[in-house]
């Protein structure tokens, strides 16, 4: 059973279309990455699929129940973290817990092994008002409430977003964890790096699913030949690339340009590194290099362009 | 001040009771550098940042920023620096023409080149057709371009950039970082903080703040050596693993 569908659901404000025809499943037990930028669609998803905003079309179901006609079904089924911190401010970590544990009818004790490990991090903190933690012990603090209930499906609203790399390392540590105890989890992030930390992804620009797959299969899919390239002045040779004849995508990627050429060549490798050293370059270096999430949604995102324009 | 510097900090510190959440920092940012100032949550970036923009006093040490004082020239620091945030930039019910006039006015550029200037801006940044709509209807990534233009629109020294590029895709990402690189060839000094690890890597050099402290300092090429890693993420993860405060 899939714990979590979609299905041509389109959303809009207005004249904004925010959600367009959107269709994906997640499977039961699945840790499920929606990859996309800020204004992309995400957060109305999860509000349609925690019963807190109709969708103007389609159908979508959590744990097997309609968004629609079985929201409360639903509501005691899932556990919404969502992107803007929405605890209560002025009460402790403790009554936090306690009140959301008992708005769900349950206890912290019935489920405390479920939190146990996250909240371990924050307890010698537990009489301090949530106002006044830390990015990292909120976004803890916020992961236990949700948690308490024991829910089915986990979907959490962009919890990395703003917090630096440690602290986002140990939080998708802790999802791991979360998913080995059997829970699904439906997460949404602004940063490409972490989609390789989820079994399947779905990838969203403009309201639109640009494809749902694995990483592994998305990077695959990747239909050219990808070449670092870097030499003395790596402003000046993304400039010199993007005018070249033979380059198809200059972007830079940290250290090195991520290059393809028009038509694929075989000899792309050599054929840049002629054109580098052509117009002046020192020290270059051209490698073959296997493209990676953030390549392919490079990739995605202007085919799609492309495709509207001619439309 | 020597002539190629844009900011000399020597022990700079701030103290609030007995939390040291700037503990004698010491740098140099040479003029036209990019200059990556990075660090865990918690780590003290916001409070030195705040110090640097004529915002807030050290509680010992010496700062200069463009040539002025900290403690003495607090004004003059405001005037010959811009600043760009991800979360506050530009009044979203003011159009792009109307934000871009006041930024100009409040920082003193003369009104006659208001006018001249802001219609080359909206021409240069392609907004020609936005330029009398309100800056809440565009696009983020529009959005963010338009508020580095204001930015560094009278003109500054040094523009401090907090986090950017947060939030945008990975195409306006980059657009981002051209208009920086186009900035610095100017001679612009960019003092920049990110939490894209891909973007350090844009930087003449970074340094990594933990605890209050500045514990690495360097060009990214040699960070990696000295930390023996393939990426500034890993040499991000190996200094700041170990910090003991986290906050916002």
């Amino acid at each position: 059973m899939n714990a979590v569908t979609l299905q041509n659901i389109s959303k809009s404000y207005q004249d904004v279309k925010a959600v367009r025809d959107v269709s994906f499943e997640v499977k039961k037990g699945e840790l499920f990455g929606l990859i996309g930028a800020d204004g992309a669609g995400k957060t109305s998803i999860f509000r349609i699929l925690t019963t807190v905003l109709l969708a103007d079309e389609g159908v979508a179901t959590v744990a097997g129940f309609d968004v629609v006609k079985d929201y409360k079904a639903i509501r005691d089924r899932i556990g919404y973290m969502p992107g803007k911190f929405s605890l209560y401010q002025d009460l402790t970590i403790r009554e936090n817990l306690e009140f959301f544990a008992t708005i769900f009818g349950t206890t912290i004790d019935d489920n405390y092994e479920l939190i146990k490990d996250i909240y371990d991090q924050i307890k010698p903190f537990s009489d301090r008002r949530a106002g006044k933690l830390s990015g990292g012990m909120k976004q803890k603090l916020a992961l236990c409430c949700a948690l308490i209930h024991k829910p089915e499906v986990l979907l959490l609203d962009e919890p990395t977003t703003g917090v630096d790399v440690v602290s986002r390392k140990e939080f998708w540590a802790m999802l791991k964890s979360l998913k080995e105890k059997g829970i699904t989890i439906l997460v949404s992030t602004p940063y490409m790096d972490e989609a390789n930390l989820c079994e399947r992804i779905a990838l969203i620009q403009n309201g639109r699913i640009m494809g749902v797959d694995t990483p592994e299969n998305i990077i695959r899919a990747f239909p050219a030949k990808l070449y670092a390239a870097k030499s003395d002045n790596i402003y000046k040779l993304l400039n010199d690339f993007r005018a070249a004849q033979a380059v198809d995508s200059c972007y830079a990627f940290g250290e090195f340009l991520h290059v393809t050429t028009k038509g694929n060549r075989e000899a792309g490798s050599s054929e840049l590194r002629d054109l580098a050293i052509e117009r002046g370059h020192t020290h270059v270096v051209i490698q073959e290099i296997t493209p990676g999430i953030e390549d392919s949604f490079i990739r995605l995102m202007n085919e799609k362009s492309e495709a509207s324009a001619h439309q | 001040m020597e002539d190629n510097k844009a900011i000399v900090c020597k022990d700079l510190t701030k103290q609030f009771g007995d939390f040291y959440a700037v503990n004698k920092i010491s740098f140099e940012v040479l003029k036209g550098e990019i200059f990556g100032f990075l660090g865990a949550n918690g780590a003290g970036k916001t409070t030195a940042m705040r110090i640097l923009c004529g915002l807030s006093f050290p509680s010992s040490g010496t700062a200069t920023v463009a040539g002025f004082d900290v403690y003495k020239q607090q004004e003059k620091i405001k005037k010959n620096i811009g600043y760009m945030s991800q979360k506050f930039s530009l009044y979203e019910n003011l159009t792009v023409l109307e934000n871009i006039e006041f930024y100009g006015g409040v920082y003193g550029v003369p009104r006659k080149e208001i006018k001249s200037r802001s219609a080359e801006l909206v021409q240069t940044l392609g907004l020609e057709s936005e330029a009398k709509k309100l800056v809440g209807e565009l696009p983020l990534g529009w959005k963010q371009k338009l508020a580095f233009s204001v930015a560094i629109f009278h003109k500054p020294q040094i523009v401090f950039l907090d986090e950017p590029t947060g939030g945008v895709d990975p195409v306006t990402r980059r657009q981002f970082w051209d208009m920086i690189y186009e900035a610095a060839a100017t001679g612009l000094t960019i003092f920049v903080t990110t939490h894209y690890m891909d973007e350090a890597e844009y930087c003449n050099r970074i340094s990594v703040m933990v605890d209050g402290k500045v514990e690495a300092l360097d060009s990214p090429a040699n960070l990696k050596k000295e930390f023996n890693a393939d990426s500034m993420d890993e040499v991000f993860y190996q200094l700041a693993r170990g910090a003991k405060r986290s906050g916002d």
